[in-house]
């Protein structure tokens, strides 16, 4: 038994990786597509029909070019930051609902690689020490450029870290749990917490901008000031890992949004469908609704970087710190009084 | 579970030892990371969930970056290192070993009362029985803990406005 259930989540956790990575590998793609689109444009076009083998190109494009160090007397720092970055990136998919169960084999395969009971505090874990690749990157770097957009994506996710913690407590507060499967099942149906969280959704949005490094936060990479950014010195493959860490990430934080917010893998009619169509088929339904969701939510990144433009340091700062932290508060507030209230 | 325990504490060890000794105050920091993710695991091994991650997301998640940041901001050489008088060395070991002596005293005096809890069979692990335990039986020293962070915040804002006021 013991065994089934390590080769179970083994295979199970292999499956996420890969889907990570051929998410992010196409979410590449899909940047370069969109934002030619809303530029009017067409995009690549020559790798395969319609650009479908640009991301191949552009990883062998990376992994031919010459690895480069810079004249560092941290070169173990230096491949450190990267790897950092892109485990990091990886790690929270370990905790996230992808569906309900499917019935395979006369047994019950829950569709979680692990389901801890802290998982939404596991989650902010992870975040936090993805600093930690930027940070030492661009400190290895031995650039000041480096340094200072290193310095800055460190501050900057720092203080958008409070504001969304703020934010989830509202939300922990209404659903009482922190395991995010039982946060999943309860929003069975319709009943998604963005309807009874609707400033916690914004505040958390807002936030998921600034933690994935994204415009119109992505101040880390702001080339008229910093050149590159904390990549400066980067070339080759560990170049590679920090532009597709930051699409992992943005796929597993649109993940994230669709699970606490928007319902999961639920749609209305799940029950009826459980019951006509089977467990397997109904959550299957399921696993593609999720995707469409968090296809939904990585297209609306991509959607807002080709449509604002940055921000100012200062701006970005007062936003964190006079906005969205008061607003974070004042809902949990709300919430508190709310929930008083209904009891 | 007796082989992961000993490499952790190893990791641990090392790692602290490595804080002290590297010459490099950048690498100092790294190591303490690292000294903290041990600690973490150690933790875990006493399936305390809570408390593991907790621990990561303020002393590795918090605490160590702003270290970094400062750190790596203030450019330190060595010809800025002042020496230490042997005075300060003196009272540095004495604070050393006044703080382990009331660590040591804590944990024999929690001894009974770790005992009760352990006989009790409740879930310890679990954050509902945790926030009940903290906020009944403790609230009153929760609530100072909390009172002795204002009082440490409202001293840092009112250190950096009066340099404001001065300049």
């Amino acid at each position: 038994m013991e065994q089934t259930i390590v080769i179970e989540k083994g295979i199970f956790i292999v499956i996420i990786f890969a889907i990570t990575m051929l998410m992010a590998m196409y979410a590449t793609l899909a940047e370069r597509k969109i934002a030619a689109w809303l530029q009017d444009r067409i995009g690549p076009n020559r790798a395969g029909k319609g650009g479908i083998l640009q991301p191949l190109a552009d990883g062998l494009k990376l992994f031919a070019k010459e690895e480069f160090f810079p004249n560092t007397p941290n070169r173990f720092l230096f491949i450190a930051g990267p790897a950092i970055s892109m485990s990091t990136a990886l790690m929270t998919s370990a905790v996230i609902p992808w569906g309900d169960k499917l019935h395979l084999f006369g047994r019950d395969i829950i569709l979680q690689a692990t389901d801890i009971n802290v998982a939404m505090l596991f989650i902010f874990a992870v975040l936090s020490i993805g600093v930690y690749g930027i940070m030492i990157g661009g400190w290895a770097s031995n650039n000041k450029f480096s340094l200072m957009s290193a310095m800055r994506a460190a501050s900057q996710m720092i203080s958008y870290e409070v504001a969304m913690g703020l934010a989830i407590i509202a939300l922990v507060m209404m659903t009482g749990t922190l395991s995010l499967r039982e946060m999943a099942a309860q929003q069975s149906g319709m009943n998604w917490n963005v309807f009874y969280q609707p400033v916690g959704f914004l505040i958390f949005l807002v936030c998921s901008f600034a933690e994935t490094n994204r415009t119109p936060f992505d101040l880390a990479e702001c080339e008229a000031e910093l050149i590159g950014g904390y990549h400066t010195e980067y070339s080759s493959m560990k170049m590679g890992f920090y532009l597709f860490a930051e699409y992992a990430s943005m796929f597993i934080s649109s993940t994230i949004l669709a699970v606490l917010y928007f319902g999961a893998y639920n749609y209305p009619g799940m029950q009826w469908a459980e019951e006509n169509w089977g467990v397997n088929i109904a959550n299957i339904i399921g696993i593609v609704v999720l995707f469409a969701k968090l296809c939904f939510f990585i297209f609306f990144y991509m959607w807002v970087r080709w449509t604002i433009p940055r921000f100012r340091y200062d701006q970005l700062m007062r936003l964190g710190w006079q906005m969205l932290i008061p607003l974070a508060i004042a809902n949990i507030v709300v919430t508190g009084i709310v929930i008083l209230l209904t009891q | 579970m007796l082989t992961v325990f000993y490499i952790l504490s190893a990791i641990t060890l090392g790692t602290a030892f490595l804080t002290i000794l590297s010459k490099n105050p950048i690498h100092s920091a790294i190591y303490l990371v690292l000294c903290f993710f041990s600690i973490a695991g150690h933790y875990l091994l006493f399936n305390a969930q809570f408390l593991a991650i907790v621990h990561i997301i303020v002393y590795s998640g918090a605490i160590m970056i702003l270290m970094l940041f400062t750190i790596m901001l203030m450019n330190l050489n060595k010809e800025d290192e002042q020496n230490k008088s042997v005075l300060t060395r003196v009272a540095a070991a004495i604070a050393l070993g006044l703080v382990a002596f009331i660590l040591l005293a804590t944990f024999i005096k929690a001894q009974p009362v770790i005992e009760s809890y352990q006989v009790s069979g409740q879930d310890y692990q679990s954050i509902k029985v945790l926030g009940k335990v903290l906020l009944n039986e403790y609230m009153v020293p929760f609530e100072f803990a909390s009172v002795l962070l204002l009082v440490s915040m409202i001293g840092a804002v009112l250190l950096s406005k009066k340099e404001h006021i001065n300049s």
